[in-house]
């Protein structure tokens, strides 16, 4: 059984009581937002259960939300996840040879995660940095005017957090 | 230099936080809208101001505001929407970045127009690092007395509070916007009701862009009719443009709406001219959904006028010749872009976007991903442009909501005056591998020096 921690809990209220009375439903994004960092990075089944009875809606209401949006992962990924931005202004700007000097790099297709489950590779649709690419998100940032130099040190550090982390 | 209203204390060191916020005369609009107006009267200064909504619809404020029906008894909410998602834009989040007091200040005042007790900031998800820095500034407007109960002692109660989305272009249309406000899907409701009537929770709602919302705060300071002389025409005050794509200086800028689309792309004050000395080929001047434009269409009218920066001039010879304003995302393409495969790009942003409601948009943007992926990888066939036009046209006008329309358009627009550039990829299935079409008839009129 899954749980959030208390602090976590306090914080579930406080995202609820932004609403009006009886509208708790509309917390349902920031509560999986909020799942997802907390329970490995993704929404199992088991996770949006547990936040459907958080706030006493059907499962159904919270899975038909979960699949529309694209920042919930519905299956596992890496720990960094690099979501590399591929629309018009970062196509034109070099995206496509990013997309594939981290593929090489990391030896993994788009879609992928590397055996050690460290790194995903995602494409995704304008992220609103269009004036910075190309770009990816990483985590909760942006990392933007990215060269395979800057990819390299990306991966260095990630690394090496993992490693301290660990 | 144009004049500045949003952004002229842009670069202050430390205008993120409230002291210097304050001491730059910061909320100063929040004391005197509401010590020394009515709500009433704070909606007919917007609407003098001839503010239009800066998301990209372009639609009246002021007018906006007054269609919000006030039942007895009913609570009613501003919306912010800060769902910053069409490519090519990203000024609101600059806005947000860096003057989020701004913002906030402008919520307030509009809040009080608007009689909205508890006011929300839908940001999008992937904006995740802004939402702090937005309920810091939150918790310092609250804790000088800004926000809460009886603001200033006039009895006017306020909160604002974030919610952050969770990736989907869609939620950018307000209807949408409110689905996912309420905890659903983004999918866009049929109107009417408008959201002024029945909106979010069901109650009477209104949804304006981060940029309108920060213009209500120069608005109620220099009055709507000093605001009005700013700019030309119907295209009054600043507008913020996000410039991106193959020029020398990208980045967020501040136009008052008098200077030229030549001025803009070559001027050192804004883009800096076409990056490495290329010529300039094409243009998308107002987010991803308007008209693409060839450089020479872009820089004079079809009249041969000079083409300006301003909501009627960029609009000027309609959709066969004109562009749109739209939200202020410039993207600038140089002679080496391919426009197939530019194309090809958006056609599947706009089929990953899609919310999947109504099939024209469904169905028909996966069909123009794929004939476009397939002309741009060289296997395309003689009846794909004439395919690629029809579908665009049975999608245009027939779905719920706008972005049917959003995607219809580049499509539309890229053949009609690139249709050679397509056919030449069709006929030419291997060189189009290995090189791009280039400029050919789309040039540039400007020399253009060999050091830009």
């Amino acid at each position: 059984m899954i749980k959030f921690s208390d602090e976590k809990l306090k914080k579930v209220d406080e995202i609820i009581a932004r609403y009006p009375e009886g509208k708790s439903k509309s917390a349902i994004i920031p509560i999986l937002h909020l799942a997802q960092e907390e329970f490995g990075g993704w929404l199992s089944p088991e996770t949006m259960d547990y936040v459907a009875t958080i706030l006493k809606i059907e499962p159904i209401e919270v899975y038909e939300v979960a699949t529309f949006y694209s920042m919930y992962n519905l299956k596992p990924v890496g720990r960094y996840m690099f979501e590399v931005c591929q629309t018009g202004p970062c196509m034109i700007s070099g995206s496509d040879n990013i997309i594939d000097y981290i593929k090489k790099k990391l030896g993994i297709n788009v879609g992928e995660t590397t055996p050690d489950g460290l790194f995903t590779l995602k494409t995704v649709e304008c992220l609103g940095a269009c004036g910075y690419a190309p770009m990816m998100q990483l985590g909760k940032h942006f990392r933007e005017h990215l060269t395979p130099e800057k990819v390299d040190q990306i991966i260095e550090e990630c690394r090496r957090t993992a490693a301290a982390n660990n | 230099m144009g004049k500045l209203v949003l952004l002229e204390k842009a670069k202050v060191e430390g205008i993120r936080g409230y002291d210097v916020y304050r001491r730059e005369g910061g909320y100063a609009s929040v004391e005197k809208a509401l010590k020394n107006m009515t709500p009433d009267q704070v909606t007919e200064e917007v609407k003098k101001s001839g503010l239009r909504g800066r998301g990209g619809a372009g639609f009246p404020t002021g007018m906006k505001w007054s269609f919000l029906a006030k039942p007895e008894g009913v609570p009613r909410h501003l919306v912010c929407n800060a769902d910053e998602s069409e490519p090519g834009t990203f000024k609101d989040r600059y806005l947000m970045e860096f003057l989020p007091h701004l913002l906030i200040e402008g919520l307030i005042v509009s809040s009080y127009a608007l009689g909205s007790k508890a006011t929300y900031i839908y940001i999008r998800g992937e904006y995740a690092w802004i939402p702090d820095i937005l309920e810091a500034a939150i918790e310092e407007a609250r804790a000088n007395g800004w926000l809460g109960k009886n603001i200033l002692g006039t009895g006017f109660d306020c909160e604002i509070y974030v919610h952050r989305g969770a990736g989907a272009y869609i939620c950018g249309e307000e209807t949408a916007l409110i689905e996912s406000l309420e905890g659903k899907r983004g999918n866009p409701r049929i109107k009417p009701p408008f959201p002024a009537v029945k909106g979010v929770w069901d109650r009477p709602t209104v949804v304006n862009n981060v940029e309108t919302l920060a213009a209500v705060v120069p608005i109620i300071n220099m009055g709507g009719e000093a605001y009005a002389k700013i700019g030309v025409g119907k295209s009054t005050g600043t507008k913020l443009l996000s410039a991106c794509g193959n020029i020398n200086k990208p980045g967020v800028y501040e136009i008052d709406m008098t200077i030229s689309v030549e001025e803009f792309i070559y001027s050192d004050e804004y883009c800096g001219g076409i990056a490495n000395g290329k010529r300039l080929k094409a243009c998308i001047p107002g987010g991803s959904s308007v008209p693409i434009l060839p450089a020479n269409l872009l820089l004079k009218t079809a009249k041969g006028e000079t083409r300006m920066m301003n909501y009627e001039s960029l609009s000027d010879g309609g959709f066969a010749k004109g562009s749109m304003m739209g939200s202020g995302g410039f993207i600038v393409l140089d002679e080496d872009q391919c426009i197939v495969k530019n194309t090809y790009t958006l056609a599947r942003f706009y089929r990953h976007e899609s919310c999947g409601q109504c099939s024209p948009c469904r169905e028909g943007t996966g069909w123009m991903e794929k004939i476009l992926k397939k002309i741009d990888m060289g296997q395309g066939k003689k009846s794909d442009i004439d395919l690629l036009w029809d579908i665009q046209r049975k999608i245009e006008g027939n779905t719920i909501c706008p972005l049917g329309d959003a995607a219809a358009w580049p499509v539309a627009a890229a053949i009609r005056h690139f249709r050679d550039e397509f056919q030449w990829h069709i006929d030419n299935s291997e060189e189009c591998l290995v090189r791009n079409y280039g400029l050919a008839h789309y040039a540039d009129p400007l020399e253009v020096p060999a050091t830009a």
